[in-house]
């Protein structure tokens, strides 16, 4: 991106994540209509629900990146800290 | 039978002892076939007591084997093997020697049918394994000291648990326990320690990163990994397990996210995952157990192959924090593609080894109609994806660093295509792991709606992770951890003590300097040369009194 001699890698340029980033909404569409075609058969009657593994996991990444982010107001410091 | 067997923990100590006398192409012959003997030893040993001592009248059986033996003797000896070859560029001949030691005591606990073996082997992992720290270089002096002052402590109390369980049950058998004595808490309590498990985690942190680029590799697999074992073995369904499991499985995932230390984000990462493994114990069914060793046996390999992905990239560019890295998919697509594969394995994405192991314990959960516990598991499951996913995201793309590194040399190359061929064969077939589980199962993991659910579940976290990313900025920072305690809170205490101390000692001394002056100051006053007993008298006095007494003595001879 920013060597002006010779283009970037393929794999680094703005179209190619442009693509990338359609594939993974398009990925993530497909998983929720197959679990019309092959509906869950779990424990507990809420993981039966649909689209369930998909709303539950993300919420919890939310909710982790949040408290750990909660955390590190008390918790962070410099690299330096510990002098030894 | 009992005469002609060789315990398989021994061969790896043994040659670990022998290293250091070899030197050039025979060394590296050893450290490759020493563990390969091992391996089948652990396959060759039949059911049963192999081998029986009778030592102070104890009866010990330093040879024991059943199928979760044999499971975790054989991701030993592969470890061994796959840290050897990774490791065979590295210089330092003693940190090859506490490797192997190290090896070899872990595979001995797991053989160990007595209370006594374990504990043996068990203090020499805790040594070697500080040697292998130490091998760091002088950055890893205080922490290899940290970490064998915890890991000694924790002996003391599983020798003390020991000792009281030997006198109690008058046996010195290594079954499974109930938690229902103060002994066998002790035991359980030196057990737990080396998992990881709070309050003492942060010795994991704040060690294994400090080790040199191999030797994190090896102290990766075995300490916590054995202790899976030794619960699984002494105490299944120990419900206390279940919540410390859940709670390591969040700690490690929180610390993971924060960190932007390669290796150390690792570190917490192996927390995480130990935890899913104590938790299991914790359920204590059959599915949950199998799931425990299957995961321990699959986290080995591919935490290996995470770490040994970070330990390249620190070898060839002498950097580990996320914030001096990014772009090195360029020079280095060979080490991305393994540590990639890592990533995915620890995530549980189906076709990869992580995922057939995990599904047992979240089986094993639902079995037990644990459904908070297993709510819990799954929610920390979508974590992993989260933190797996940062460790190739930050080293090899993000910005570029700009940056140009080489791959690394071919015996490390070859160490990551050998573990990263386990991560995907043994998620392609998972029947093969299976087989080796402690009670055999018919247990599919491919079913249609739970490969559509997995893979939900993550491909969803993986979206959170790229709209979350401007969140997770990388800073040249450290979170605190319980090790301030004794590395912060702990010097504080020593230096308040100190100044306390030099006080009292001051107050103390003083009084007692001036009573001594005041007892001193007396008797110069009357033993001194003023002092009245010391006076010097004039020799007139001397003669008026003689005078005195011979008058009166006159006077009185007259009467």
């Amino acid at each position: 991106m920013t060597d002006k001699r010779e283009p970037d890698h393929w794999l680094a340029r703005p179209e190619t994540i442009r693509k990338l980033w359609a594939a993974l909404i398009a990925f993530l569409v497909l998983l929720l209509a197959a679990q019309l075609a092959f509906p869950n058969h779990g424990h507990f009657g809420l993981d039966n629900t649909f689209g369930f593994a998909a709303w539950f996991g993300f919420i919890a990444c939310v909710l982790l990146v949040v408290g750990a982010k909660a955390l590190a107001i008390f918790l962070k410091r410099p690299d330096t800290y510990y002098d030894d | 039978m009992t005469d002609l067997v060789f315990p398989p923990g021994l061969i790896l100590i043994l040659a670990g002892l022998l290293l250091p006398l070899l030197s050039g192409g025979m060394r590296k012959m050893l450290v490759l076939l020493a563990p390969l003997l091992t391996l089948l030893a652990v396959w060759s040993l039949p059911d049963g007591v192999a081998l029986s001592v009778n030592y102070l009248g104890m009866e010990l059986e330093p040879v024991k084997a059943d199928a979760l033996s044999r499971m975790f003797g054989t991701v030993f000896a592969i470890m061994a093997f796959g840290g050897g070859l990774y490791a065979l560029n590295q210089e330092k001949v003693q940190e090859l020697a506490a490797a192997l030691v190290y090896a070899g005591s872990a595979v001995g606990v797991v053989f160990a049918g007595d209370l006594i073996t374990v504990f043996v082997f068990w203090e020499v992992m805790a040594i070697a394994s500080t040697v292998i720290v130490w091998s760091g270089g002088a950055s890893a002096r205080n922490a290899g000291l940290r970490y064998a002052v915890i890991h000694f402590f924790g002996g003391v109390l599983l020798m003390a648990g020991i000792a009281g369980e030997i006198h109690a049950s008058g046996s010195v058998q290594f079954n499974a326990m109930q938690t229902d004595s103060p002994e066998r808490w002790l035991i359980l309590v030196g057990f737990i320690i080396n998992t990881g498990a709070p309050p003492l985690q942060a010795w994991l942190p704040d060690a294994y990163p400090k080790a040199s680029f191999s030797g994190t590799v090896f102290l990766s697999a075995f300490t916590t990994k054995t202790a899976v074992y030794t619960l699984i073995r002494g105490f299944p369904g120990a419900e206390v397990l279940i919540w410390i499991g859940l709670f390591m499985a969040f700690y490690g995932l929180i610390y993971a996210i924060n960190d932007n230390d390669t290796r150390r984000k690792l570190a917490y990462s192996i927390i995480n995952q130990v935890g899913f493994m104590v938790c299991a114990i914790g359920i204590g069914n059959e599915m949950a157990l199998n799931g425990a060793a299957a995961h321990a046996f699959v986290h080995i390999l591919y935490k290996a192959l995470l770490l040994m992905s970070a330990g390249s990239v620190l070898y060839v560019t002498g950097k580990s924090k996320f914030t001096d890295l990014g772009g090195l998919f360029r020079t280095m697509p060979r080490t991305a593609i393994c540590c990639i594969i890592g990533a995915i394995s620890i995530s549980a994405f189906p076709f990869t080894s992580g995922f057939p192991a995990k599904s047992l314990i979240s089986q094993g959960a639902a079995d037990a109609h644990l459904e908070l516990v297993w709510l819990l598991i799954t929610a920390a499951s979508a974590g992993v994806l989260f933190v797996g996913i940062k460790l190739p995201w930050y080293i090899f793309f993000q910005k570029d660093s700009g940056q140009r590194p080489p791959e690394p040399p071919w015996n490390m190359r070859y160490a990551m295509y050998l573990m990263a061929a386990f991560c995907i064969g043994f998620g392609v077939f998972p029947g093969t792991l299976y087989a080796m589980l402690p009670v055999a199962t018919d247990y599919q993991p491919y079913t249609p709606d739970h490969v559509i659910f997995q893979l939900q579940l993550l491909m969803f976290s993986v979206l959170s992770f790229f709209l979350a990313l401007p969140m997770i900025k990388r800073t040249l920072t450290i979170s605190l951890d319980v090790d301030w305690f004794w590395r912060r809170a702990g010097k504080l205490f020593a230096e308040e003590f100190e100044v306390q101390w030099l006080r009292a000692y001051a107050a103390v001394g003083s009084r007692s300097y001036r009573a001594a002056v005041r007892f001193l100051e007396g008797l110069y006053r009357t033993h001194g040369p003023e002092g009245a007993l010391a006076r010097t008298r004039p020799s007139g006095y001397m003669a008026l009194w003689m005078t005195i007494l011979l008058s009166v003595f006159l006077l009185l001879s007259f009467l």
